[in-house]
């Protein structure tokens, strides 16, 4: 049972859940191809490891990462994906910030809902990040490009 | 037997099966590039089966969902079965939290129990008592 | 910042910086008097803690930083006061030992200000900047204490539900995941995660959930049914739901849930039945269209 390990370190007062020597600083990354695509889910995978994440939580947040990606790229005409590690008083976090400059969304809530689809996706893309994650922001409006939020804990 | 696609997906040919795989690195081109090869494939050997080996896919966002739902259709308006064998379960989990099933696609454990599926039989062992009736 | 404040503010950070020492030690001792902790925090963990918290609040107060919002908004002076709550919450003490903490604080500085101050206008002054700094630390020790607490309820009560949903194996390739209690999205998860590593472990081709042990089922236990149900096949494999007892079939039937696609059986014997049944089939398993 790691579960219980976890606790017994956190009752202890030493919550560092992070390995020694990794950085937990942010980090930007440009989504401008397809090939960047694919580095989105390498640094994301990257990223849910140092934060701790089980198998299921790391197949998790790299799935709305590409889908959310996708987004940015297909429909944003490119944007950035930032990487954050926030805690929540000693469970590690990782938040994901996509944001582009794209036309925006003129109707959020269709948006959100399954089978809404402009691009090459399954329409799934937003609502489905929203599900598989603990968080979810969204900051919209048509011409202003899309920020979308998502963050997600180790332990719920 | 084999032959190594434009895009570097093996397609493998056994008797009216072809057995192929979907790794992580498949961008959107060359998944397309794929499905195109694939269904000309079935189209040139003749294939009435199909086993996608998924074990070593980690991820599979909406899009790779589609591309297998379209195989699976577009296989089956050529005349063939297409079986998607060795979903990792913590994919399976992500999958169904996405909201998405697959819908009209055949799921197998693994790549054998798929082969099995599409009426290829594993030829039985020896007995183990005849070997040791001789040695008596 | 009125003239008075930044007096105030002037005369405690000397006060501290002066006596930073004496203030650690009386606090430790006022805490120690006030209440025992137990096993979870030692005497040389409270004075490491003592001098953390005194060294940010002279940062604190030697910054820019309002009084107001020094507490919240001075990063390591809040880090200090999170630490402290948190290793409170976690090593069991409770609210009021936390609170009395912080108020012990209060009491060690002012104590301190006063030995420093003859004028009663300044010491005036220092206390109320004393009161305002400490009560608003209050405030923020109390919620990292109760956001504390809620983070360990969490984890219990997550390792709960993994205790609480095993998978057995009843037959060659046929698990079987006994539910007991309601099936929120949190417990799905679990359900989930554990059914589909069992099922590739032991490469099994049956899973019966039986729900014998669940009170009712509305739409949002149906759907997390479903969706375990629909993980189950992508992996391969079939499912089978036991233990649909006749008042959970009529609400079933009259909240219009479709669970048609899903096998279903009365009893777990009758499932597992089914399940040896199903394993002698040679198949893959079609996704609901194809039926």
């Amino acid at each position: 049972m790691t579960q219980a390990s976890d606790v017994g370190t956190a009752a202890r007062g030493g919550a560092h859940v992070y390995e020694e020597g990794c950085p937990t600083t942010p980090t930007v990354h440009e989504v401008r191809s397809e090939e960047d695509l694919l580095a989105v889910r390498h640094a994301v995978r990257a990223a849910t490891l140092r934060a701790g994440f089980s198998i299921v939580d790391q197949t998790r947040v790299v799935t709305a990462a590409s889908e959310l990606a996708r987004n940015a790229y297909v429909h944003g005409g490119g944007g950035t994906v930032t990487i954050e590690f926030p805690d929540r008083n000693g469970t590690p976090g990782l938040r994901l910030t996509v944001r582009d400059d794209g036309p925006g969304i003129p109707d959020l809530s269709a948006a959100l809902t399954d089978g809404f689809t402009t691009g090459a996706g399954l329409g799934h893309g937003l609502g489905g990040a929203r599900r598989l994650m603990d968080e979810f922001e969204i900051d919209t409006a048509a011409g202003q490009g899309t920020t979308v939020t998502v963050t997600r804990w180790a332990v719920r | 037997m084999s032959s190594a696609s434009s895009n570097g997906v093996p397609i493998l040919r056994l008797g009216d099966v072809l057995v192929t795989g979907l790794l992580n690195e498949l961008d959107d081109k060359s998944a397309i590039a794929f499905t195109e090869e694939l269904t000309a494939r079935i189209t040139t050997d003749r294939a009435r089966g199909v086993l996608i080996d998924i074990s070593r896919l980690e991820i599979i966002d909406s899009f790779v969902a589609r591309t297998l739902m379209e195989l699976t259709t577009m296989a089956r308006l050529l005349g063939a079965r297409v079986i998607v064998a060795g979903m990792r379960p913590p994919v399976a989990i992500t999958l169904v939290e996405l909201g998405l099933q697959l819908t009209g696609v055949e799921t197998a454990l693994n790549a054998e129990q798929g082969m099995t599926a599409l009426g290829w039989h594993r030829v039985p062992a020896p007995p183990e008592g005849v070997m040791r009736d001789t040695s008596q | 910042m009125s003239t008075t404040e930044a007096a105030a503010r002037e005369r405690v950070l000397a006060v501290l910086r002066a006596e930073a020492d004496d203030i650690a030690d009386r606090w430790v001792q006022l805490q120690m008097a006030q209440a025992p902790l137990g096993d979870g925090v030692s005497e040389s963990e409270l004075r490491e803690e003592s001098d953390a918290l005194l060294s940010a609040l002279i940062s604190g107060l030697d910054s820019d930083g309002p009084v107001a919002r020094l507490v919240s908004g001075h990063p390591e002076l809040r880090q200090a006061v999170c630490d402290l709550s948190l290793r409170r919450a976690r090593a069991g003490a409770s609210p009021t030992d936390t609170s009395l903490a912080v108020l012990a604080l209060k009491e060690a500085m002012l104590e301190a200000v006063q030995r420093q101050t003859e004028n009663s206008a300044a010491l005036f002054g220092a206390a109320v900047l004393i009161n305002r700094l400490l009560d608003s630390a209050g405030v923020l020790s109390f919620e990292t204490y109760v956001e504390g607490r809620e983070e360990i309820i969490r984890r219990q009560s997550r390792q709960l539900l993994e205790v609480s949903t095993p998978v057995v194996r009843l037959w060659r390739q046929v698990l079987a995941v006994p539910l007991i209690g309601t099936l929120d999205t949190a417990r799905t998860q679990v359900v989930m995660e554990n059914l589909l590593q069992g099922i590739e472990e032991h490469e099994a081709r049956v899973a019966i959930i039986d729900i014998t042990g669940v009170p009712t089922v509305d739409t949002a236990v149906a759907q997390h049914l479903m969706q375990t149900v629909n993980a189950v096949r992508l992996m391969g494999a079939d499912c089978v739901i036991s233990g649909i007892r006749p008042p959970i079939a009529q609400t079933i039937a009259q909240l219009g849930i479709d669970l048609s696609t899903i096998l279903t059986r009365a009893t777990l014997s009758d499932a597992l039945a089914a399940a040896v049944k199903l394993t002698d089939t040679p198949s893959a398993r079609p996704t609901p269209a194809d039926r």
